[in-house]
Order: structure tokens, then sequence, then C-alpha cells
């Protein structure tokens, strides 16, 4: 709290506490309304209006009007600046309660929440990191002093602080796919860590760099006490794509399967070749898996699909009752529906995949820029 | 054909090394002390400014040009708008609307084309082949054109174009038609000085 101002800093961590519980917030977002168009926080208790601060560059009068005083207000942009400058100025019309997101949605987009699924059958467990900003979902399995990562997002520190925090080495990186919506930290942990970054070949075959292949029949072992990540080929989304069976109990599908959707095979620019790979996938490789498999994804496309605690989990049985992209019975139809009509591309898709093929190397400010703006790797992400 | 640096402003604001809310704060204060019609160049490094500046100018009525980027800096230009601007009456009788003058460029006619808008906004987007004349030069600068010429004159809404005709018209040019409504509902090709 700043005394003489009476304005508080909200900080990233903070605000996914409340979107995870549901608790009521007020938000302006002061950014431009294109930008906030293309993506802003959301959450079930969460109520946000849009007024750019260079409307309010004389006076906070207008908004005023708009914004309830009987909630906590949270003004928020793109950094941090606009906010401190539209936010005092709430304060100092006499409103009380009111934060400024500390980093902007800079660092709301780039905030990675762990969030803990289970316990593994040997007393290791297993955690889930939502970035909750871009709706990206990475893994950590730990296991007897021993980690490895799945889907690793591009924030590595997170992953060593938390290991470090957990007492555990870091063992292996895995990337389920080559992903075209966000960069990949798992090759750049691997090497700081000493870790073996894993990748499926048939996504690698442009990649400049080494890395072990992960296909069918290999085994990952974490821990002396062989927690066992079992890979299994499921192509569609991209070429390569495999998911992983962790411990006989989780399913870590990447962006084959979601929770209320599945995943787009247009990325890679080979919509019409991949569309049967990805029936044979849902329609008939899952299906022969045990029904108790918890699907963990990589993705969310709405806050909705966040569960107790901030968990995005659901038992596979239960998403072939519920999830429309596996209740497609007639071909035709299943065609139509993943290369038809689909979302936009996600923003930089061609750069991010070249970035992770290792192609170019962008700095981090660039990269960042290329992250900006929602994940849109499922059919139905709108 | 000139280069983007070249473009002409009647004032250079430097907003380098600003966050934001800053470059738009800085901007919207040069803005008030300028007159209706000229052009400001704001120089800011932060990348966010551009769609700030875009949004900022669509909520004021300020006529956003175009951005020039130069290494790290980004140089925005935009002209300050005068409230009367879209409502004072087009005088002059001889008019020509925007579809008609695309019918004669795609039949090839040789037409001239005198642009009266400003630099700035010539250099971002203008009617291929478009002679620069801007308004305020058009009477010294009058002994380019040729009196028997048939001229089409075109601003951004109709509104300079129209008092440069009345003036061609004055000094004895006998062919002149005004383009209604101009630049701002321009669907036909454009080029740029880029």
């Amino acid at each position: 709290m700043n005394a003489t101002t009476g304005l508080t800093k909200m900080t990233s961590h903070e605000l996914a506490r409340i979107v995870f519980h549901h608790k009521e917030l007020f938000i302006l977002d002061v950014r431009n309304e294109t930008e906030f168009s293309d993506w802003k926080i959301e959450g079930k208790g969460i109520e946000i209006i849009n007024i750019p601060y260079f409307d309010l560059i004389d006076g906070v009068d207008s908004a005023l009007d708009k914004i309830p005083e009987n909630k906590p207000l949270l003004v928020v942009c793109a950094k941090e600046g606009s906010s401190v400058f539209v936010a005092e100025q709430i304060v100092e019309a006499g409103r009380t309660n009111v934060s400024y997101l500390e980093g902007g949605m800079k660092a709301w987009s780039e905030h990675l929440e762990p969030v803990k699924v289970g316990d593994l059958k040997d007393g290791g467990s297993l955690y889930q990191f939502v970035r909750i900003g871009k709706g990206c979902l990475s893994y950590m399995v730990l296991s007897n002093g021993e980690a490895a990562v799945v889907d690793t997002l591009r924030m590595t520190d997170v992953f060593e602080q938390f290991a470090r925090e957990k007492n555990v080495k870091i063992a292996h990186t895995i990337d389920t796919h080559l992903h075209a919506d966000h960069i990949s930290g798992g090759r750049q942990l691997a090497a700081k860590e000493g870790a073996t970054y894993w990748l499926p070949p048939k996504d690698a075959t442009e990649v400049t760099f080494s890395y072990e292949s992960l296909e069918d029949g290999k085994e990952i072992e974490v821990g002396k006490s062989k927690i066992n990540i079992q890979p299994v080929y499921s192509p569609g989304h991209t070429i390569g794509s495999t998911s992983l069976i962790v411990d006989d109990q989780y399913l870590l599908t990447g962006d084959i399967l979601f929770i209320t959707s599945i995943g787009r095979p247009d990325l890679a620019g080979k919509a019409e070749d991949w569309v049967g790979d990805l029936r044979t996938t849902l329609y008939t490789r899952f299906k022969e898996l045990s029904n108790d498999l918890i699907v963990l994804p990589a993705h969310f496309g709405k806050v909705t699909e966040l569960g107790e605690g901030g968990k995005v989990a659901a038992r596979l049985g239960d998403l072939y009752q519920d999830n429309p992209g596996l209740n497609i019975t007639d071909e035709a139809e299943f065609r139509r529906t993943v290369t038809e009509n689909l979302p936009p591309q996600p923003n930089a898709y061609q750069e991010i995949r070249q970035t992770n093929m290792g192609k170019i190397n962008p700095s981090e400010e660039e990269q960042r820029e290329m992250e900006i703006g929602p994940n849109r790797c499922a059919v139905h992400d709108q | 054909m000139t280069s983007p640096s070249s473009i002409k402003a009647d004032k250079t604001l430097d907003c380098k090394g600003l966050a934001c809310p800053m470059p738009i704060v800085k901007t919207k204060k040069a803005i008030e002390e300028m007159q209706s019609g000229q052009v400001i160049e704001v120089q800011a490094t932060d990348k966010g400014s551009l769609a700030d500046m875009q949004g900022w100018a669509k909520n004021t009525g300020h006529q956003y040009l175009g951005t020039v980027e130069e290494g790290d800096v980004l140089k925005h230009y935009l002209r300050k708008a005068s409230p009367s601007e879209a409502k004072e009456e087009n005088k002059f009788p001889h008019t020509i609307s925007n579809d008609e003058l695309q019918a004669k460029i795609n039949a090839n006619e040789k037409i001239t084309i005198l642009d009266v808008r400003e630099p700035a906004e010539y250099a971002f987007q203008r009617v291929p082949g478009a002679k620069s004349i801007p308004l305020g030069e058009l009477e010294e600068r009058i002994n380019e054109l040729n009196t028997d010429e048939e001229i089409h004159v075109i601003c951004r809404t109709g509104t300079r174009s129209d008092m440069a005709c009345q003036l061609l018209a004055e000094k004895g040019f006998t062919k002149v038609k005004n383009v209604l409504p101009g630049m701002s509902g321009w669907t036909g090709a454009t080029e740029n000085n880029q």
C-alpha cells in the first residue's frame, strides 16, 4: 500500500488466485480497443470494461460512472504505466480499494501458476503449470529427486525455481509436438539443467539441433522408482503429435484433445492431409485406452474449463460423453468441422514454428511480441 | 520519388525512450498548440505507441496519416483536424465522383490528377500518378500546370480541393473538376513512398 496515494499493487500471482477461486473483481482495462478485443482477463467472478487511457487524459469522470463502488477495482494496461496514471486519478477522486496490475498484461501473459494435479503411485507427484493469460499448460512429473517437464513454456526460470524448491533435478524435457502458438522452453531448459530434450521425430524433420526421439515403445524414467512415461503416437494436430501416459493414470494429450474441444489440423498448412490422422487418433486409438485415464491437455480455451483450484483435467470416459469434438459420427461432417470456419490462426504462428525448429533466434522482446494474444489451437476457440 | 524520411511536418515531437502513457499525453498537448491542418511528426520508441496513436486519433477526430519505422524509432504522422472541416460547403460547380474518375483511369485515359493535400498525406497514400501541390503552395506553383489541361483536383474529403478548384478557375483554368468525396472514399489502387 502506498500511503500517499492509497493505491495498491496487485501481482499476477494474486490475480491468478482471484480467478481460480472465483472471487469478485471489477477490472478497468485501459488499453486501446484493438488490444482489448483481441484478448483480456477472464474469470467467473470478473466483470471487465474497456476505456482507453487516452480517453482519460483530461480526467476520469466518464469512467467513474461505470465503476461500481462496492467492488474491488483493478486497473490494467499493456505494461503498467498507463494503469498507474489512470488508477491514481481514480484514487484522487475518492475511490478506495483500487489497485493496478504489476507489469500489466505483459506480466499476466507470462505468468505461470503451479497447481497440483495429484500423487503418483509410489509417492511422486504431478503438477500442472497454468499460463492463465494465454491458456497454455505445462506439466512437471516429480519422483524420487528427479523431474520431467512436459510442453515447457518459454519462462524456463519458473520451472527451475520450482524444481529447486522441491529439491529435484530436471532430467527430461518433453515436447508432445512442434508448437505453433508459443515458443517452447524445452530445449533451453534441457541445456541449462543438463537434461534430455525429447521431441517426436516426425515433427523434427527440419530442426537444427539434436534431440531424443519421442516414439512408441520408448520408456522415460523419472527417479529410480521408475515412473513410467509412455509415448502414444497420436497425429492430427501435427504429423508427429505424441501423447504421454504417465504412471498409468494420466494422459497428457498435448494439442490433440482438449477438455471442450479438439486440436486443429491446419497450423502447419496441411489440414486436408491430417484430418484422417486426427480422426483415427481421437475415434480409434484413444478409444482403446482406459476410460479412467485423466486427460491433461496442453491448452484450455475458456476460463470455464478451469476446475477446482484452477486445475484443467477430465476423465477420458467423460470426454467421450461431453466433448463435442469426440461426438461427430459422420466423417464428412468431422472433416468440415476441423477444416472449415476455423478460428483465426495464432499470432505469428509461422515465426513461432521456425523458432521452435531453431531456424530463427529472435530476441526475448521479439519472442514476447510473437506470443501476444490467445492461443487458438483448438477447433472451437473463438 | 522522395524517401519516407523526408516527409514534411510542421512540428516534430521527441517521445523517444518514453513509456506509455507519455507519448500520447505529450502528443495531445503539442497538437493543442497547433493550427488545424498542420502535420505533426511524433518520434517514439515504445512499440505500443503505434496502436495507441491510431486509436487516439480515431477517438479524437485527428487524422492519423501513417507511421515510418527507422531502426528502433517509430515516426508517427498526424494531421490536426478542424472542427468545421467536414461541414464546409462545396461550392465549386464542376465535380466528378470517385467512381467516374476510377472509370477514366480504367479506360487508360491520359488525365491529370492534382493532389492538394499535405506532403505527408500524399506520401502515405495517393492515387497512382497523382501530382502533389499542397493547397498552401498552389498559388506560387501555379505555373507548373497548364491552363488548357483537364485537371482532376483531389484531397481527403473534397474541401481543400474545392478551394483549389476555385483558385484555379480564378487564374483562368477552364477544365477543372473537384473529385468527390476524395481520398477518404477511395477504394481503387493507391501508391506511396515506401
